[in-house]
């Protein structure tokens, strides 16, 4: 363990900020070009994981447990967005038999 | 009894709100008594008032009563209250207006049994009376204003009375505008009298109006602006056409307001005003010469006319020109006693021209008409006795007051009674060329007329026989001293003209000179009408039809010298233009351009961000990313 | 230090698999794979309980439930819906931007001071344990709320109405 901490202390937190980032856009870019409705659910999710990362870098940098307390709240929370999520499409897919965006533009002006 | 004057305008005013109110549920005897009943107790009150003044002026007093009913505007040096002023003059209109009211209500019974319109014919007439009561009580220029305006208006619903006519309701509105070309030089007038002196009330205003100058340009204008207001109502050059227009209403109408009443406030304010206008001879002098330029004209194309409503119009323009003459030349108590008698004896021939027409089915052209006398023979008489009297032979009042009016105009100018005597002796051809149209000669109409000649109802006659007594004494009122006669009416209004009586000296003519004016009016009357006589009555001659040939002055007589044609060249038709300039171009596509393009630019805009709404949930994530971006370049550049 | 690189770039591979292949199942595998990254950036983090918890939350129930949906309606390579290439570029595009501001955005910020461990063992379950249990008392209460309806929820919208044909 010691020596993974020693290997951790080199990093800058910068390069932690970076690299959530990228995982964020990559995120981003899952739920705008893909059309079916549960990738981008795991889109979705794959966002929350960066922000989960950067959350928990920002709070051992800091020394401040918050940090991680917050992140277990959000990963409780993205499990109960995911069940009522996926029930949601389920009953979608019922009505519809279609898991594509596009057919749910009944809202269209 | 002088405080009960207020009565004297309500109960018209009630006699309307009843009768209007309950036009289409009272029984007709019940609006013809209601109606007329508030005139009568009117009148009872005004005789009431007018024994207490000639009771005061008889004890040597002025006998200017004030009456104040209630504070009406108070604002900053403002204060116009509803007040009455009874002196001489107005006692006098009064019983006019209430008298001779009376008898045209009475007249209006019979003439309008099997009218529709009744009720509402009869709410009309007691408002106009409230109106013209206002005019004539008013204390100040607001009152008499507020009358003047209000009688304009019934003026206009009345000679538009069978508005379902075209041509009657638009000339109910050429009244109504011509009027208001009059009201607002009259308005304006009232602005520079407040002005000038302060105050509206006509007992603040004439005491500081002796202290100015003779020819003070402010009172030039004043009085100028009162002039115009004048000749729109009461129907000089230039806003007289609409007197001729307005026989479209019921005869009743023409008898009470265009000839007796209405028409005669123009004389009234100018009399009420008598010091200002003397002050300013130069407008004495424009009201002398626009007086006889109407006389002459009108009694021009009265000559010409064959509509017997016609021919009283234009008699009443021309003797109205006649009083203006006499305003102008300063004799205002000749003025008044002229439009007295002329009261008497126009609202007479004019009830009884109505009674002719309701003979004649309706017709009123003269060429139809022809040896009525055997068949109406109390409305023969009484017509008679109006057209001696208008003609202004001796001993009928006619004669008296335009002899005093030329008498005057003698002592002033020469020409101007060579004018008026010219005027009398048209006066004179035309009344008897209608008298000899249509009572003498062979009946000219059809036989379905024919079968239903027939007297009118005494409900009728009665007015005509009474107005016929009073054109005839009527001339006692003022007999000049010339005469031997204690010319009792210039005794009685002395008070109203005595400033301007003092500024201008009273009036001297050689007794021998009068003596000469008189017998030379009175012979040329009688001559003309002779000649009229012996063309219409003995030779048998009757008018052409519309399109016969003409001479070039009887043409120009006969289109009223293309007066009405000039206007609408003029004034008309540019006014027209306008308004359709104003409303293609600045209504429709300027304002509603603008107004309805917002709309329209706003429904484009929704419609367009309508497109944004695609109910894909893709588009709208993109969206919220696009703007996320846009937030956060935002801020990075905005530090 | 280098190992923090080696897993980065795993994880940002992995990520772009998951939203590039075809194949839905196939996207939910290699999101399985780049939660495990994760996990390992947890452990290099020595954040142990968040390591442990990510691993049997996200990857061990979060994904399979997804696992479990895609087997349900039967969705494989053929049925999954094509999107414009117009869209696909223009999705990209606004990622990009999206990355490229935020990345300017902290380049503003002074914070490259290497990661100093002030106190290594925040991490660990019994620290994070008491943290959560003392000052974190009522939210960890209310989460747990939270979840409960969040199961009601999910069963009541899932479950086959009886009446309807």
């Amino acid at each position: 363990m010691e020596t993974i901490v020693q290997n951790i202390q080199g990093v800058p937190l910068n390069h932690y900020i970076l690299f959530c980032s990228i995982i964020f856009a990559i995120g981003v870019m899952g739920v705008l070009t893909r059309r079916n409705v549960i990738i981008i659910m795991m889109s979705v999710e794959l966002m929350l994981n960066s922000v989960n990362l950067l959350l928990t870098a920002f709070s051992v940098h800091h020394g401040d447990p918050a940090g991680q307390v917050f992140v277990f709240f959000i990963m409780a929370l993205a499990a109960a967005e995911v069940a009522v999520g996926l029930a949601i499409i389920v009953m979608v897919y019922r009505n519809t038999r279609s898991v594509d965006i596009n057919a749910l533009n009944r809202l269209r002006g | 009894m002088i405080d009960l004057i207020w009565l004297i305008p309500l109960l018209p005013l009630v006699g309307f709100l009843f009768n209007g109110i309950g036009r289409n549920t009272l029984p007709k005897p019940v609006v013809g008594l209601l109606g007329s009943g508030v005139v009568l107790v009117s009148f009872l009150l005004s005789c009431g008032i007018f024994a207490e003044v000639y009771a005061a002026r008889q004890a040597g007093e002025s006998a200017t009563f004030i009456q104040p009913v209630f504070e009406w505007i108070t604002a900053g040096s403002l204060n116009v209250s509803l007040s009455f002023l009874v002196d001489p003059l107005s006692a006098i209109m009064l019983l006019i207006v209430t008298g001779i009211g009376f008898l045209i209500h009475v007249y209006s019974i019979g003439y309008m049994k099997h009218d529709a319109g009744f009720a509402k014919f009869f709410a009309f007439l007691n408002l106009f009376v409230f109106f013209m009561l206002l005019l004539v009580l008013g204390s100040n220029y607001v009152v008499m204003f507020i009358g003047w305006e209000g009688v304009g208006l019934c003026s206009y619903l009345l000679i538009g009375f069978w508005f379902k006519n075209k041509e009657f309701a638009s000339a109910g509105k050429k009244a109504f505008v011509m009027n208001r070309i009059g009201d607002l030089s009259f308005l304006i007038a009232v602005f520079l009298i407040f002005n000038t002196f302060g105050t509206l009330e006509f007992t603040g205003i004439f005491p500081q109006a002796t202290a100015m100058a003779m020819g003070d340009t402010t009172l030039l204008l004043i009085t100028l602006l009162l002039f115009i207001a004048a000749t729109g109502k009461s129907a000089q050059i230039p806003l007289f056409t609409w007197l001729p227009d307005a026989m479209a209403g019921p005869t009743p109408v023409s008898a009470l307001i265009h000839a007796a009443t209405m028409v005669t406030a123009g004389i009234y304010m100018i009399a009420r005003s008598n010091i200002l206008f003397t002050l300013s001879p130069v407008t004495l002098q424009v009201v002398a010469a626009i007086g006889i330029c109407t006389a002459l004209l009108a009694a021009a194309i009265a000559i010409t006319q064959n509509d017997i409503k016609k021919v009283l119009a234009y008699s009443t323009v021309s003797q109205l020109g006649y009083m203006f003459l006499g305003l102008g030349v300063g004799a205002f108590t000749g003025a008044f006693f002229h439009v007295i008698t002329h009261a008497f004896f126009k609202a007479l021939l004019f009830l009884g021209a109505g009674s002719i027409i309701h003979a004649m089915s309706n017709e009123q052209d003269m060429r139809s008409m022809g040896g009525l006398k055997k068949h109406l023979p109390i409305t023969y008489i009484t017509m008679l006795v109006a057209t001696i009297a208008i003609a202004g032979i001796p001993p009928l009042s006619g004669f008296f007051s335009k002899d005093e009016i030329l008498a005057h105009a003698f002592a002033e100018n020469k020409v101007l009674w060579v004018l008026g005597f010219i005027g009398a002796l048209f006066t004179a051809f035309y009344m008897f060329r209608m008298l000899s149209l249509t009572f003498f000669g062979k009946f000219r109409g059809t036989a379905e007329q024919s079968s239903h000649l027939h007297e009118s109802p005494a409900t009728m006659t009665v007015p005509l026989v009474i107005l016929a007594i009073l054109s005839a004494v009527g001339g006692l009122l003022n007999v000049p001293s010339a005469l031997g006669g204690g010319h009792a009416l210039a005794d009685f209004l002395s008070p109203v003209f005595a400033d301007s009586t003092a500024l201008t000296g009273a009036f001297h003519l050689d007794h021998s000179t009068e003596y000469v004016l008189m017998a030379v009016s009175a012979v040329a009357a009688i001559v003309m009408a002779v000649l009229a006589y012996r063309q219409y009555a003995v030779s048998g001659a009757v008018p052409g039809a519309d399109d016969a040939p003409r001479g070039l002055l009887a043409r120009l007589s006969y289109h009223k010298f293309y007066v009405d044609e000039f206007y609408d060249a003029i004034i008309v038709r540019p006014f027209n233009a306008l308004s359709v300039f104003f409303y293609r171009i600045i209504d429709r596509a300027g304002i509603d351009g603008l107004v309805n393009g917002l709309g329209k630019r706003v429904g484009e805009s929704g419609n367009g961000i309508r497109l944004l709404q695609t109910g894909n949930v893709g588009s709208y994530i993109f969206m919220m990313v696009i703007a996320v971006v846009a937030l956060l370049a935002y801020g990075f550049f905005n530090g | 230090m280098s190992v923090f690189y080696f897993v980065a770039f795993l994880s940002i591979f992995f990520a772009l698999m998951t939203i590039f292949t075809k194949n839905p199942v196939h996207s939910v595998l290699y999101l399985v794979i780049t939660f495990f990254t994760f996990t390992v950036h947890y452990i290099l983090l020595n954040a142990q309980f968040l390591a442990v918890v990510n691993f049997i939350v996200y990857m061990g129930a979060i994904m399979v439930l997804f696992l479990f949906v895609l087997m349900l309606l039967n969705l494989n390579k053929d049925t999954e819906p094509l999107k414009s290439n117009l869209v696909k570029f223009m999705g990209v595009i606004a990622g990009m931007c999206l990355l490229v501001t935020l990345a300017a955005s902290f380049r503003l910020l002074e914070i490259s001071d290497p990661v100093v461990l002030k106190n290594p063992d925040i991490g660990l379950v019994s620290n994070l344990g008491k943290v959560l249990f003392s000052d974190f008392l009522l939210p960890f209460e209310i989460s747990s709320i939270l979840l409960l309806t969040a199961m009601v929820g999910a069963v009541l919208l899932a479950k086959n109405d009886p009446k309807k044909a």
